[in-house]
């Protein structure tokens, strides 16, 4: 058991210590191999559990119990996924229907990943759902009371629409120009659709806890859970975007956007500090505020999520000199991912435990396959991008010598 | 003596009337879960098929365990099957053990450690959570009460385990495809239908538990209060706890020392989803008016200029 978790530790060292070479320009000769080496460990570790998991059921690869029925795979990769791809509606919202035309450049970019993470996501629910074959249930067998049903035809439609969104990348280098100008004719009333559907399922999923009001821990517990996790998705959406377009940077060695980034990050301010505000207000209305100053588990996460995550990160964004500097800008919009993904954690984790009984543990087997989803998604986007006409050509010189970040080559 | 008294409740209860409405409500649950709002139907609520379980009646034989299992089909444990139990173990609801008898140690009112046998099993609410959320309608309120569970429906999402607010519905963790949700169903399918009392209850030896329409139960246990108020804390567990309960407790012990769940919201819990759901039209549809006017508008000042 504990090798498992020695590979999981192993595994993320080696990832950080390559994200951070990328991040700091240094390029060792080792980074290439050991970065391969690692992700086909994982991959390979992934398999393994999607094997145990189809057959010997979740109970032999999760820690999930009847006390915590949703696991990691569902508190942490599928509502911090769809909370981090917020920024595929966000920006094309921005562009297409407030026609604030500056942000077109990171468009393409930014859909693609929104539409990775849902297929993602939709991935995700597959395997975490315990008959997998019955899937398409809700699309027949409705349920319209139920906050999960709502949910799950709001996530396929949205998937759908990205698919729409993105489609042109594609069709663009097919050459198919006849269904390419079908597709844009569609693009306003599409983006609209994706703005709806994405608001709905966004603030639904903190809808999915009104009905606990017994369980969940009163710092998070709220009638408005379904606003904080709409807000907290578009703060988290814009800066995967300023992390995506960062490293894609350093990667495919373009010029960053940087105009277009230091704007994302002070929108991203204004929006936690607005997170804030609503957050503390509701404290204070529900008379719950002095549960964060308990000294417990819940009080100490609370205050990690709201100081870390959100306070800092907020301040941090409102600087100019911070905004200009990118690493300074990165160091910031990773703090507000970290906060979101804490949160969604806190929520359906955290939260649900008694004090400091946690309610679950997950196992190594569940973190590989998370880590699977992470390395999957980032290949594949690195993969698009090299193929697909994602990034406008205009800006930054191409390369022409193989990029050094494709794996599978 | 006690199997007579409870044939008669089932008498009184007005066996085609029952039957009648049972076999509709099955029927047509699947198709469409009935009783989700909270104004729906109150008369269905007084007349529920409900038990009255007396805690200070019960011996803790475990009888009722056994029982449970062989009228569900559900696998017998061998330290069940052989008479009497062979160990008092902790024993936990499970997918496949619906029902299960625990002797809990707790303070009663004078202060003094005693030890009450506490049966649990669904509490088939009045306005069942479960089955507000279940995305499906694989679990479904039968018309006269009992809440069902039908597998071919079940994706196995788990919302039902999460969101109960007694924690009672319990997955099959090692099925790697077909796994199933299970709960008491208080043998509403097999039983009833043919007019017998659920098999836990004909099973008691000693009258803990009894059967009868839910307004009925109450009044016996209130009056059972009234004329021991010495034997007996004043609540009846399940009256009003998440909106009220078929299953109903009465205790010397108070509640929360034996651990039940003392601090639920006696409103209905699926009011407070339907609240943020029914509004989402409405939304939803404010939403496409603003933004297709403001692309319609921003657009057309684009072409004039």
């Amino acid at each position: 058991m504990s090798a498992g978790w020695i590979f999981i530790i192993v595994c993320t060292v080696s990832l950080t210590w390559a994200a951070l070479c990328l991040a700091y320009d240094r390029r060792p000769r080792l980074l290439r191999p050991i970065t391969a080496i690692t992700v086909v460990g994982i991959w390979a570790s992934a398999t393994w559990t999607l094997i145990r998991r189809f057959t010997e059921g979740l109970g032999a690869v999760t820690g999930m119990n009847d006390a915590a029925p949703w696991g990691l795979w569902i508190g942490t990769d599928v509502f911090a996924g769809v909370a981090l791809a917020a920024g595929g509606f966000v920006i094309a919202a921005t562009v297409h229907i407030f026609r604030i035309e500056r942000f077109e450049p990171i468009l393409r970019p930014t859909i693609l990943t929104a539409f990775l993470g849902y297929v993602l996501v939709a991935i995700a629910l597959f395997i975490d759902i315990g008959r997998p074959l019955s899937w398409w249930h809700p699309l027949v067998m409705w349920q319209e009371h139920s906050i999960m049903f709502e949910v799950t035809w709001c996530v396929i439609l949205y998937s759908t629409v990205l698919a729409i969104e993105t489609s042109p990348v594609v069709l663009e280098r097919l050459g198919l120009t006849k269904l390419l100008k079908l597709v844009k004719i569609t693009t306003i009333p599409v983006v609209i659709a994706g703005v709806i559907l994405s608001t709905m399922h966004q603030s639904s999923l903190g809808s999915l806890y009104l009905i606990v009001p017994g369980k969940l821990y009163g710092l998070w517990y709220s009638p408005l859970l379904p606003v904080f996790f709409l807000i907290s998705a578009v703060a988290g959406g814009m800066c995967v975007i300023i992390v995506e377009s960062f490293f894609s940077a350093k990667i495919l060695k373009r010029s960053l956007e940087s105009s277009l980034m230091v704007d994302l990050g002070r929108a991203a301010s204004v929006i936690l500090y607005l997170y804030l505000a609503v957050k503390f207000a509701d404290l204070a209305v529900r008379g719950t505020w002095s549960l964060m100053l308990e000294p417990n588990l819940q009080g100490g996460l609370f205050l990690l999520e709201m100081l870390g995550g959100v306070a800092l990160p907020a301040i941090l964004l409102s600087f100019r000199r911070v905004r200009m500097l990118p690493r300074g800008l990165l160091a910031a919009s990773l703090l507000v991912m970290a906060g979101v993904v804490l949160n969604r954690m806190n929520v359906s984790w955290f939260g649900m435990s008694v004090n400091e009984q946690l309610n679950y543990i997950p196992t190594w087997m569940e973190i590989a396959l998370s880590l699977g989803f992470i390395t999957f998604g980032t290949i594949a986007f690195l993969l698009a991008v090299r193929y697909l006409p994602v990034f406008p050509k205009t800006e930054g010189e191409p390369s022409n010598e193989p990029s050094f970040w494709v794996l599978t080559k | 003596m006690n199997k007579i008294q409870h044939t008669t409740e089932l008498n009184a209860f007005n066996r085609r009337r029952f039957l009648q409405g049972l076999i509709g409500g099955t029927g047509l649950s699947v198709i469409s879960p009935v009783g989700l709002r909270a104004d729906s139907h109150t008369s269905a609520h007084t007349e529920a098929p409900s038990v009255l379980v007396d805690v200070t009646r019960c011996i803790g034989c475990r009888q009722c365990m056994r029982a449970c299992k062989n009228a569900n089909d559900l696998p017998d444990d061998t330290e069940l099957s052989e008479g009497f139990p062979s160990s008092w173990d902790h024993q936990e609801l499970r997918f496949d053990q619906w029902t299960v008898v625990n002797p809990v140690t707790g303070c009663n009112g004078d202060g003094y450690e005693v030890t009450r046998n506490v049966k649990m099993q669904c509490m088939q609410c009045l306005e069942p959570t479960c089955v507000s959320v279940c995305p499906v309608g694989a679990l479904t309120k039968s018309e006269l009460g009992p809440i069902l569970y039908n597998a071919d429906r079940c994706i196995g999402c788990r919302y039902c385990i999460m969101a109960c607010p007694f924690d009672i519905p319990k997955f099959e963790w090692n099925s790697g495809m077909s796994p199933v949700v299970g709960k008491c169903q208080f043998c509403t399918r097999k039983r009833l239908a043919e007019g017998r009392l659920p098999a836990c209850v004909e099973s008691c030896p000693t009258g803990a538990l009894k059967f009868g329409r839910r307004e009925a139960l109450l009044f016996e246990a209130h009056s059972r209060i009234k004329s021991h108020p010495d034997r007996y804390i004043n609540h009846v567990y399940g009256e009003r706890e998440a909106g009220g309960t078929a299953w109903l407790y009465m205790s010397d012990v108070p509640f929360e020392n034996l651990g039940f769940k003392s601090d639920l919201e006696t409103a209905p819990l699926p009011t407070l989803t339907w609240e943020v759901l029914s509004k989402i039209p409405i939304v939803a549809a404010a939403m496409a008016g603003l933004f297709g006017t403001v692309a319609w508008s921003l657009n057309r000042q684009e072409k004039d200029e």
